[in-house]
């Protein structure tokens, strides 16, 4: 029998990681993400995870581990959040042109300068174009699925998955998790029966100089050229959302939980007005849906799952009945919108959906969003919208902004 | 779905000319003067500093030494070094 177990965000992280049997994990201390390495550490020390625990100097090294240890074909598992993703950040495009199966949770933090360790995703959003497919999680529960989904899909389509979820708010606020069985995830995530890209009997040289064009090896074999290989990547991107979708339903069916693939929605359906979000603040916008509705406000949520691969087509089914869009995030594309509104506006345009759009800018560096917050602001939206103002700049929710 | 195509990512065996005949990045091509190479002048093998000094390997340790211009890509290294100043880069004729 499963059983649900109280927990914390972090620690259902490294369940999650231990249950997929990962082979080598390398991490480097970093709030709010440290108790997941420690976590496994001790499942280490103690015999529960027979996994290569390897310490290192930095997170740049921790990444560069799990990208040798994904190369001769381990399942590699590290963590990080914020300054730490960043100081990876040339190995997070190693590991995804590479085409490394690699599994990292980012435990979002707020970036410096100035110095935070509060939660916002500016952190993993800043690193949207590296090739790594990111989901993001709305609680703990989604965080332990999500994880075990997440090796299913990277090694189906050769490319790294980072999960994503909101430091503290997640990473350490406990709530009952249903931890599947072991036998399950067995069976559901069998084991990397792969040399990875090394071969003793074939040895090669991985990632050499490649040519701007395509070009003839020493056996006259034509060797893609640099484009070429990052076509390749691109298109396992857009391929990794029929699969994204596809792992979730196959888990749904073992495990009977279901979180929607690329996205999800509450009280969506014939919805008038659609809120957009992602991460834990879709979450929090529930109970204000729930209250707007019972005054008889017609609002309904779209969560995003996946932010890479966007899901655009999904995206534009979800708000085509749409009267009004509010998009609630906590990432800034500095000098434009908030990064997923850009995205949204951008997967809308030549659709037929063209309605009011409002978006919040909220809880950067960990300023608390409640219900009551998103609740005002969305009645604020549709009262701003009935008077006209029907695309304004990016709100920022909270803030003192005079 | 498992990925099909195993040529994802870069990769190349060690090999003579994996990555195509590179002398032709050359602009200087180093020749021989062997009238006062050494090891021709002494005819026995000495020298070879050519050979040693050579970051690509195409020198030969025979004598005469021979340059692979297949893969010769002109730095020049070989012509520095040269004790007997037996090595002169010329302009590659376009």
């Amino acid at each position: 029998m499963s059983k649900a177990i109280i927990m914390t965000g972090n620690s259902a992280a490294a369940l999650a990681a231990k249950m997929c049997r990962i082979q080598v994990v390398a991490a480097y201390p970093i709030t709010p993400q440290t108790s997941i390495t420690e976590a496994i550490s001790n499942y280490v020390e103690s015999g529960e995870l027979k996994a290569e625990y390897v310490r290192v100097e930095s997170e740049h090294s921790a990444l560069t581990v799990c990208i040798a240890a994904s190369t001769v074909g381990a399942r590699a598992f590290t963590s990080t959040s914020s300054h730490g993703l960043l100081y990876m950040h040339e190995q997070v495009h190693w590991a995804a042109g590479s085409r490394l199966p690699i599994v990292m949770c980012c435990v979002n933090r707020g970036v410096g300068a100035p110095w935070s360790i509060f939660n916002d995703q500016q952190d993993s959003v800043s690193q949207r174009d590296t090739g790594w497919i990111q989901l993001y999680c709305r609680d703990n529960q989604e965080i332990i699925d999500t994880v075990i989904q997440a090796y299913k899909i990277a090694e189906a389509v050769s490319v790294p998955v980072m999960v994503c979820y909101d430091g503290f708010v997640l990473s350490h606020t406990m709530m009952p998790v249903v931890v599947p069985m072991q036998e399950q995830v067995d069976a559901f995530l069998p084991p990397l029966k792969t040399s990875g890209h090394l071969d003793t009997a074939n040895p090669r040289n991985i990632n050499p100089v490649v040519f701007p064009w395509r070009r003839a090896d020493s056996q006259g074999v034509m060797r893609d050229g640099y484009m070429e290989i990052r076509y390749k990547l691109h298109s396992a991107l857009n391929d990794a959302r029929g699969v994204i979708t596809q792992v979730n339903g196959e888990y749904a069916r073992v495990f009977g939980r279901d979180h929607g693939g690329l996205l999800w929605d509450y009280n969506a359906n014939a919805a008038e007005i659609l809120i957009v979000a992602m991460g834990s603040i879709a979450s929090e916008s529930m109970p204000a849906i729930d209250s707007l509705r019972a005054q008889g406000i017609n609002v309904g949520l779209i969560g995003v799952r996946a932010f890479r691969p966007f899901p655009k087509l999904e995206v534009r089914e979800k708000l085509a009945g749409a009267k009004a869009i509010i998009v609630l995030e906590k990432a800034i594309s500095y000098g434009h919108d908030g990064a997923l509104a850009c995205e949204l506006k951008a997967a809308l345009y030549g659709s037929a959906v063209r309605v009011p759009f409002h978006s919040y800018v909220a809880g950067l560096g960990g300023r608390d969003v409640n219900a009551k917050e998103i609740e005002a602001a969305i009645t604020d939206s549709l009262k701003q919208i009935a008077e006209g103002n029907l695309e304004p700049p990016t709100h920022w929710l909270n803030c003192r902004t005079e | 779905m498992i990925y099909k195509d195993f040529n994802i990512f870069s990769a190349a065996t060690s090999a003579l000319g994996e990555l195509g005949k590179t002398g032709d990045w050359r602009d200087l091509k180093p020749i021989i003067d062997y009238g006062k190479c050494i090891p021709v002048v002494k005819d026995k093998p000495s020298c070879f500093l050519c050979w040693l000094y050579c970051p690509e390997g195409v020198v030969s340790s025979s004598s005469p030494p021979r340059i692979d211009y297949d893969y010769c890509k002109g730095c020049g290294i070989c012509a520095e070094e040269c004790p007997a100043k037996a090595i002169t880069m010329v302009e590659e004729s376009k």
